[in-house]
């Protein structure tokens, strides 16, 4: 199964919610709040969608809460993906 | 103390900012024409002024485009011009002494409609978790909220046509209650499929071909009116404080007045005379002092022959006329936006000492008494002017608008 990777992450965001307020989407991002790279709760719901469109990968609403930062986001999508394809 | 004008920010089919808008209105140059942003070839009603040459993302924050409807991208544009208008420095103010009240009509309806199409098409997934406000009549006072870092006092007047002069009123209570700027105003746009057929609904829009003849109040030949899209934004500040910074003023808020048609059939009298009665005691104002009548202008034989009616009650014992325009004949119909931007241009009117014309009206029924002015504009130096909007379903409102007693620059 092909895996979700932080440019993806990086796309679906600027391409639902605009630029992040960081100088590039690389390892750097990683560990920044979402907030912090000015993306607010909707913007991370409709990447969700936007995964489970493209990805076929369903992370439930609730579980998106929790996920402050695109290593945690990165790390639950695709625990989610394995979890799915076993 | 009195609400002073400091800032307009005009997004209008005649004219993207102050001076576009202003030109095109003294020129009597019309905005109205066939509907270009869909299809309206197959719809019995063709016509509309829209706002021309507006780039979204010129105007509008990238992280933002996703998430809005075209009304808050030109209500988020026309704030930023008012508040750039009216030299404030939003950074400097305490943040809780700002508020933001904006009329809306239908909200985002054009961002509605594609998010029903990716319902029914693809399903309930593919609908934008933006849909949860992008759609909603606060959205623009939200969004201006948000982006100015304003969070003193806020909300949104839904009142059709008479919305902008509503919301205007509201934030002139929140500047006496002690918030120290008020961004204010009124802005729609939902010229698209969806927004037609509701809009159609009413039966009221003209369905002549030509242009020059399809909005024509208090002509004659009126036969409906013109839907635009569009509106304008102003800054209230407390006028004290404006002639503290040396900051200069379009005019004062100097009087309003609301009312509310009785049911259909009560056989009660329509309630625009009063409001303009309570709007001119409010401003402690007598009719011999009023300069210009800037009309709602409905564009229906009843609804004109009411309004005139309800003008001559209040003006007629004048020796001298007063003059009445209505120059969104230039513009259509922008609901909530229609009543701001004449705000905007009767501020325009009373800064500048000039009256803009009412456009392609040139057969007035009969009998109408009332003052005209037709084809060009008059030069004129009214100390004051009286706003008129009726919205639907029986909503009237007036404002009286008082120069400024500072010197223009």
């Amino acid at each position: 199964m092909q895996r979700f990777s932080n440019d993806d992450l990086g796309r679906i965001l600027r391409d639902c919610a605009g630029e992040a307020d960081a100088p590039a989407w690389d390892e750097d991002v990683l560990d920044t709040a979402f907030t912090d790279l000015g993306y607010d709760s909707i913007a991370i719901l409709e990447t969700t969608s936007r995964i489970q469109q493209e990805f076929g990968i369903r992370v439930e609403d609730e579980a998106v809460a929790d996920l402050d930062t695109p290593r945690a986001f990165l790390e639950h999508v695709n625990d989610v993906s394995a979890a799915h394809s076993e | 103390m009195a609400a002073a004008v400091t800032g307009l920010g005009i997004a209008a089919p005649t004219g993207l900012g102050i001076e576009d808008c202003w030109s095109a209105m003294l020129d009597g140059r019309s905005a109205i024409r066939t509907v270009s942003r869909f299809e309206a070839e197959r719809y019995p009603v063709r016509l509309a002024g829209q706002v021309p040459d507006f780039v979204p993302s010129e105007h509008v924050p990238k992280r933002l485009l996703p998430q809005t409807d075209r009304e808050t991208r030109l209500a988020l544009m026309a704030a930023e011009w008012a508040l750039e208008d009216a030299g404030v420095d939003t950074g400097q103010r305490d943040e809780y002494d700002m508020g933001v009240i904006t009329a809306s009509t239908s909200g985002g309806f054009e961002f509605g409609q594609g998010e029903l199409q990716k319902l029914w098409s693809k399903g309930p997934g593919y609908v934008s978790a933006y849909q949860s406000f992008a759609w909603f009549y606060a959205v623009n006072t939200g969004q201006i909220s948000i982006r100015n870092g304003m969070r003193g006092p806020s909300g949104v007047l839904v009142s059709e046509q008479a919305g902008g002069l509503d919301a205007v009123a509201q934030a002139r209570g929140q500047l006496r209650r002690g918030t120290g700027l008020l961004v204010t105003g009124g802005l729609d746009a939902s010229i698209c499929p969806w927004g037609w057929v509701a809009q159609m609904a009413r039966g009221d829009m003209s369905r002549e071909r030509h242009p020059e003849r399809a909005y024509l109040p208090f002509d004659r030949a009126a036969s409906g009116y013109v839907p635009g899209e569009g509106g304008a934004v102003l800054v209230l500040e407390e006028s004290e404080a404006v002639r503290e910074r040396g900051q200069h003023s379009y005019g004062t808020i100097a009087g309003y007045g609301a009312t509310f048609d009785p049911a259909p059939g009560s056989g009660r009298q329509p309630g625009l005379r009063r409001a303009i009665e309570v709007a001119l005691a409010d401003a402690g104002m007598e009719p011999e002092e009023v300069g210009v009548v800037f009309a709602d202008g409905a564009g229906l034989p009843e609804a004109d022959m009411a309004e005139a009616l309800a003008i001559s009650a209040v003006f007629g014992a004048r020796t001298d006329p007063v003059p009445v325009t209505v120059p969104k004949t230039m513009t259509g119909r922008l609901y909530s936006g229609g009543s701001a931007l004449d705000l905007a241009i009767a501020l325009l009117c009373l800064d500048r000492g000039v009256i803009p014309p009412t456009a392609n009206v040139t057969d007035p029924v009969p009998g109408l008494r009332l003052d005209l002015v037709l084809g060009e504009p008059r030069p004129a130096e009214p100390a004051s002017a009286l706003v008129l909007a009726r919205g639907h379903g029986g909503f009237n409102s007036a404002m009286v608008l008082r120069a400024s007693d500072t010197a223009p620059h």
